[in-house]
């Protein structure tokens, strides 16, 4: 059941998104974050999800599989959601059932954070699945690079990232495996009570934390026998080039950006 | 309790892109009260017939029969249950699967999830410590203060507490000390003949399923394309290596004799000590002559 999740993994391909320089996907998606905010009425989310779409044709992962694999998130989006809904008391009332009054404007910002969760949560896993973790953590090791004046651990820091990127997919199998024994013992943490469920997870989290610290020892160890001591004149096997596509992806956004404040209320 | 497979394909993460078909078409029947053997490379599909055993996967396609259960890959089962219950399996590596904060208790879990009383629970859990020659001060310790064979050895008690009618064993004894492999094999094959425990043992070691199981399947490639009695299969050599799996040690050792000395033995010899009586017999005619 943990094989459809798909944070954190990378399906290897050719696609135009594929061949972008990892900086220059990072820095969309960080500006992104920050345009998805111009947005503030139904033609400028309506454009903001045409956009995203367009991103998800270009990098030929099927949508099908997408939308299956952001089914974990699905429950935070509908939880966010009820929560405008209820609790926005702006506008006319559209809906009255005992004491729960539903307002229009509630009904709209219910739809238009849901708009904005989905589509950050989308080009964010677009990001991961068409990059490998290694070249997202040399992307954010060089953009950062600057800071380094300020005595922040760059090096390090990437480090810390790239591992437990590199961590994510292993601990899942992990997960799974323990998930079966334990299950293979009686234990069920798929159907009961909430109690029983909650108990059933003890089983599964210690188990998986010994072995945690354990793949860390070893690692730390494995690290220091192959003579790692940290970034400091270290070289590069992979080089990142920024190629035209990469400048002309950011100015996307940036025609995003002004399309969006042209429709803007 | 007989486990039929019939016609069982599976495949992983199915519908994604990272879709793997791991099963093709497997027919493995697994009759009540024997001792079968899976063997193949890796990658071959072994212990993912394993996990079918017990419904912890299902079928994609096909049908498996657990007892007069029937498992297939669309219907929600509620007799789940019960199925897992007589159906213990020993995964790889079962220390990994140890929580709890002292031995007795860690193997007291499975009965206790299927019902048994504690004081119960708590009595096999005692006489499975001894079963398995672990020294008795264990019980009230941490498991994860013990050594990597005991551990071993409670997960495996672990299972074995549970009572099932069939035991599942998946590469039992890896990272195991010699004595401890053959000690541990050894008591399998006890409860086998003494409990009648049907016994499904998946295995890298020719030389283990030659010596216990009464019948061998071959996996290779997600098909079963091999299924026999051991002296059946061991006869064969070349379609062995066509799997990439090799002969028993013993029969290794009698194929080169019987070269050297242009004479055959009797029997196709399957352990050690039946290679062993094959020579002095040999050797005893030898001098009559």
């Amino acid at each position: 059941m943990l094989e459809k999740m798909i944070f954190g993994r990378y399906i290897p391909g050719d696609s135009f998104i594929h061949r972008l320089d990892a900086r220059a996907k990072l820095i969309f998606v960080f500006l992104f974050i920050m345009v998805v905010f111009i947005a503030n009425n139904w033609i400028t989310y309506g454009i903001l999800l045409v956009f995203t779409f367009l991103i998800i044709r270009l990098s030929k992962i099927r949508l099908y599989f997408l939308i299956n694999g952001l089914k974990p998130v699905v429950f935070l989006i509908i939880f966010t959601f009820l929560l405008h809904l209820i609790f926005t008391r702006e506008g006319s009332i559209i809906f009255e059932w005992k004491f729960i009054k539903i307002y229009e404007e509630g009904l709209k910002q219910g739809i238009f954070i849901s708009i904005r969760f989905t589509v950050l949560v989308v080009l964010t896993s677009i990001l991961t699945l068409t990059t490998t973790p290694i070249s997202i953590t040399d992307a954010l090791e060089t953009l950062l690079n600057p800071l380094k004046k300020w005595k922040l651990p760059v090096h390090e820091l990437a480090l810390m990232m790239s591992i437990s990127l590199r961590f994510i997919p292993t601990l899942m199998d992990e997960t799974d495996k323990i998930m079966k024994a334990q299950m293979a013992r009686g234990s069920d943490m798929t159907t009961g009570s909430m109690k029983e469920r909650m108990n059933a997870i003890v089983p599964l989290l210690i188990p998986l934390f010994v072995s945690a610290f354990k793949r860390a020892e070893d690692l730390a160890t494995a690290m220091e026998v192959r003579g790692y001591k940290g970034g400091e004149g270290r070289t590069r096997y992979r080089k990142l080039e920024w190629a035209t596509r990469d400048t002309l992806i950011i100015l996307s956004l940036v025609v995003l950006a002004a399309i969006l404040v042209y429709f803007r209320k | 309790m007989d486990i039929s497979l019939q016609q069982v394909s599976y495949a992983y993460a199915k519908d994604t892109p990272f879709e793997k078909r791991a099963l093709y078409d497997v027919d493995l029947l697994i009759p009540s009260g024997s001792y079968q053997a899976i063997i193949g490379h890796t990658g071959s599909g072994k212990s993912t017939v394993l996990q079918h055993l017990n419904a912890l996967l299902k079928p994609t396609e096909g049908v498996i029969r657990i007892g007069s259960t029937e498992v297939v890959a669309a219907k929600k089962n509620k007799k789940l249950r019960e199925i897992r219950q007589k159906v213990g399996i020993v995964f790889q590596f079962p220390e990994h699967q140890l929580f709890d904060e002292t031995v007795l208790k860690d193997i007291m879990f499975g009965p206790m999830n299927f019902g048994v009383p504690e004081e119960e629970a708590r009595q096999r859990a005692i006489e499975l410590v001894r079963l398995l020659g672990l020294p008795e001060e264990v019980m009230e310790k941490s498991p994860f203060d013990l050594s990597g064979g005991q551990m071993r050895r409670v997960a495996i008690a672990g299972v074995l507490a549970m009572n099932p009618e069939v035991l599942v064993l998946d590469e039992p004894t890896a990272g195991l000390d010699p004595r401890g492999r053959k000690e541990i094999m050894e008591l399998f094959y006890r409860l086998h003949q003494e409990k009648g425990l049907t016994t499904v043992l998946v295995t890298h070691s020719m030389e283990d399923a030659a010596r216990y199981a009464d019948r061998i399947a071959i996996m290779h490639n997600g098909q079963c394309v091999l299924q026999g009695i051991p002296q059946e299969i061991f006869s064969d050599e070349d379609r062995l290596m066509d799997y990439r799996l090799e002969l028993p040690q013993s029969i290794k050792f009698q194929k080169k004799l019987e070269e050297m000395m242009g004479k055959k033995l009797s029997t196709l010899c399957l352990t050690e000590e039946t290679l062993a009586e094959e020579l002095a017999r040999l050797m005893k005619k030898e001098r009559e002559i």
